[in-house]
């Protein structure tokens, strides 16, 4: 299967919405790298009645996999550099089977700028109908917007996280060589900052990287 | 004197040089402009936000204004380009396995001779995948002229595959492509990581081939022209302050400290300094425009290079020729070039378009100043390509 995975039948019982005369049977593939994330986009729609939904994880072969699948929509994050990839997928193959890049037309500006927001890219492949692509791409951009969230807010802790570690070995050298105590460290650093008009994190940034240097 | 903010995209690669030295190095600011650099994921992703008026301008590969000109990528949009960015700084790579291949057959690598490549493919007669940064990228275009005239049979068995110039090494090393062709760091990356070896800068095939340019709507070029002529103003002193070879070591300290490219100092000298290593244990090649930003008329948008772009992608996409020719042509805008660097030293040509590929040495040729230097542009097969007269 080699990062293919079909998720058909994860969540057998899943409610039909009866009210909509849609009809949900749209062959939709998920291009994300990042496991949880691509159960999660594929939950809400389920949770919205498309049940033909497959992720493709790693985008090696993409091209080759996308055209095995053939679906009739593609969506991937556009923050994911493999996007390059489905441009590839569109000359390779003939024209009717193309993935295009939604929105080509922009007869929908409103959902084209949400869908950007959000961070969502799709492709649609062959004529589906618009009312169809319409009403994934509603749901999609929904988990988009949460998702996108998400990913900014962890990358942001990331780096608070590796910010303070740095800091903390910084103190520590400061502590030692100078025999002071963690609060003096810390205020040895702040001042430095200060007179540099830099961050504390690039003190101890360029100290870390002078001791390397020497030890 | 408050400055006006623009949006511009760029691809985090060593060739969007101009536009990030445009911000640090205040050259925008002089301009009265604050630029906000938006960087970019993939080319699709910059190309949409270009198209939908999210970017107001950006870095981008020289096909591409083309491309999207003719409704060929992404929303059908008139793009617009008033300067060239750069030329030149890409190369052609093998994987380890079809290095050792073409040996066989008696090839030995040199990155003068690209027709003995071409000859050692042809003797290879087995299918190659060749991994390029987009479908409307220059790596594409020449890599297609190159095998174009190879004789039956290599043409139809390369298959061109794209592929995020970050994950060309990796490719390469998984065997999922045979060659690639890219523009730098990833070239040299790919060499350090033991993936490959290169065999050809892409002057060897056309020596002077526009690679980036700057790219705009013709809309929002025709409604800001003030702003425009103020951007490509500041995008032409950052190409002559990197033109100047004592500015060089300090272009590569500026991008590396910048976090702009999120590129080291390592992967920012090749490009800068031509100094490029083929292979692990060889000495590197020393190439003198390899990513060329200034003189020779290097940010000059030619119409000849539209008509080029136009008529090879006429051919890749059996469009009809003179329609194609048309719109393509009219994404290169030397009337632009001229009316917004009026005010500023730089010379320009008498002509607005040339014949490309004939001059194989630097030529002197009649510029508003007097002279001025162009050259070498030649192909590698000595062909020459003719400005249409149809327009």
């Amino acid at each position: 299967m080699d990062g293919f995975q079909g998720v058909q039948g994860l969540h057998p019982q899943i409610h039909q919405t009866t009210c909509t005369p849609v009809n949900k049977d749209l062959r939709i593939a998920v291009v994300e790298a990042d496991r949880s994330l691509a159960l999660q986009i594929v939950d809400v729609l389920k949770d919205d009645g498309w049940n033909n939904i497959s992720v493709l994880g790693d985008t090696s072969g993409l091209a080759r996999k996308l055209s095995d699948l053939a679906p009739d929509l593609v969506l991937i994050d556009l923050e994911n550099p493999s996007r390059d990839l489905l441009e590839q997928v569109s000359i390779a193959s003939e024209a009717e089977t193309r993935p295009v890049a939604m929105f080509v037309d922009r007869s929908d500006d409103a959902m084209t700028l949400a869908a950007m927001e959000a961070g969502l890219s799709a492709y649609v492949v062959g004529a589906p109908e618009p009312d169809r692509v319409r009403e994934v791409l509603k749901t999609a951009i929904a988990r988009f917007q949460v998702t996108s969230q998400m990913r900014r807010e962890l990358a942001f802790a990331k780096q608070a996280l590796a910010d303070r570690k740095m800091i903390d070995r910084a103190k520590g050298m400061v502590m030692q060589a100078k025999g002071v105590s963690e609060d003096e460290a810390y205020q040895l650093l702040r001042k430095q900052a200060m007179s540099q008009n830099t961050k504390v994190i690039d003190v101890a940034r360029a100290l870390l990287t002078a001791a390397d240097l020497l030890t | 004197m408050s400055s006006q903010v623009l949006n511009c995209g760029y691809v985090p690669l060593v060739d969007s040089a101009p536009l990030i030295l445009a911000a640090e190095l205040g050259f925008a600011a002089q301009e009265g402009l604050s630029l906000n650099l938006l960087r970019q994921p993939s080319w699709a992703a910059l190309r949409d936000l270009l198209a939908l008026g999210h970017l107001d301008a950006a870095h981008m590969l020289s096909p591409l204004p083309v491309a999207m000109s003719l409704g060929l990528s992404g929303p059908k949009v008139s793009i617009v380009t008033p300067i060239v960015m750069s030329a030149n700084g890409t190369v052609l790579g093998l994987s380890k396995s079809l290095a050792n291949d073409l040996r066989q057959t008696g090839w030995q690598p040199d990155p003068e001779r690209p027709l003995d490549l071409v000859a050692g493919l042809q003797a290879l007669a087995r299918p190659l995948r060749v991994g390029v940064p987009f479908p409307y990228s220059m790596h594409r275009l020449l890599f297609e002229y190159l095998i174009e005239n190879a004789g039956p049979g290599l043409a139809e068995r390369a298959q061109i595959v794209t592929m995020p110039p970050p994950l060309m090494a990796h490719a390469v090393l998984n065997g999922e492509i045979d060659l690639f062709f890219v523009g730098e760091p990833w070239g040299s990356v790919a060499v350090r990581n033991g993936a490959a070896e290169l065999v050809l800068p892409g002057s060897g095939i056309w020596a002077h081939a526009p690679e980036k340019v700057l790219a705009m709507r013709a809309d929002w070029a025709e409604g800001n022209a003030l702003t425009a002529g103020a951007l490509t103003r500041a995008i032409y002193r950052a190409c002559s302050w990197l033109g100047q070879p004592a500015n060089r070591s300090l272009a590569v300290e500026i991008l590396a400290r910048s976090e702009h490219l999120g590129l080291p100092h390592e992967a920012i000298d090749p490009a800068l300094t031509g100094r490029i290593s083929p292979r692990i244990d060889a000495p590197p090649w020393q190439i003198s425009a390899f990513a060329r930003f200034h003189g020779g008329a290097t940010t000059f948008p030619w119409r000849s290079f539209g008509a080029w772009l136009g008529h090879q992608m006429s051919r890749l996409e059996n469009l009809d020729r003179a329609s194609t020719l048309k719109i393509a042509t009219q994404c290169f805008r030397p009337d632009l070039y001229r009316a917004y660097l009026s005010t500023t030293s730089a010379d320009m040509p008498g002509a607005s378009a040339k014949m490309e590929g004939t001059m194989a040495h630097p030529t002197p040729v009649a510029s508003m100043r007097g002279e001025m230097i162009l050259g070498p542009d030649a192909f590698f097969d000595g062909k020459t390509f003719d400005f249409p007269e149809i327009f």
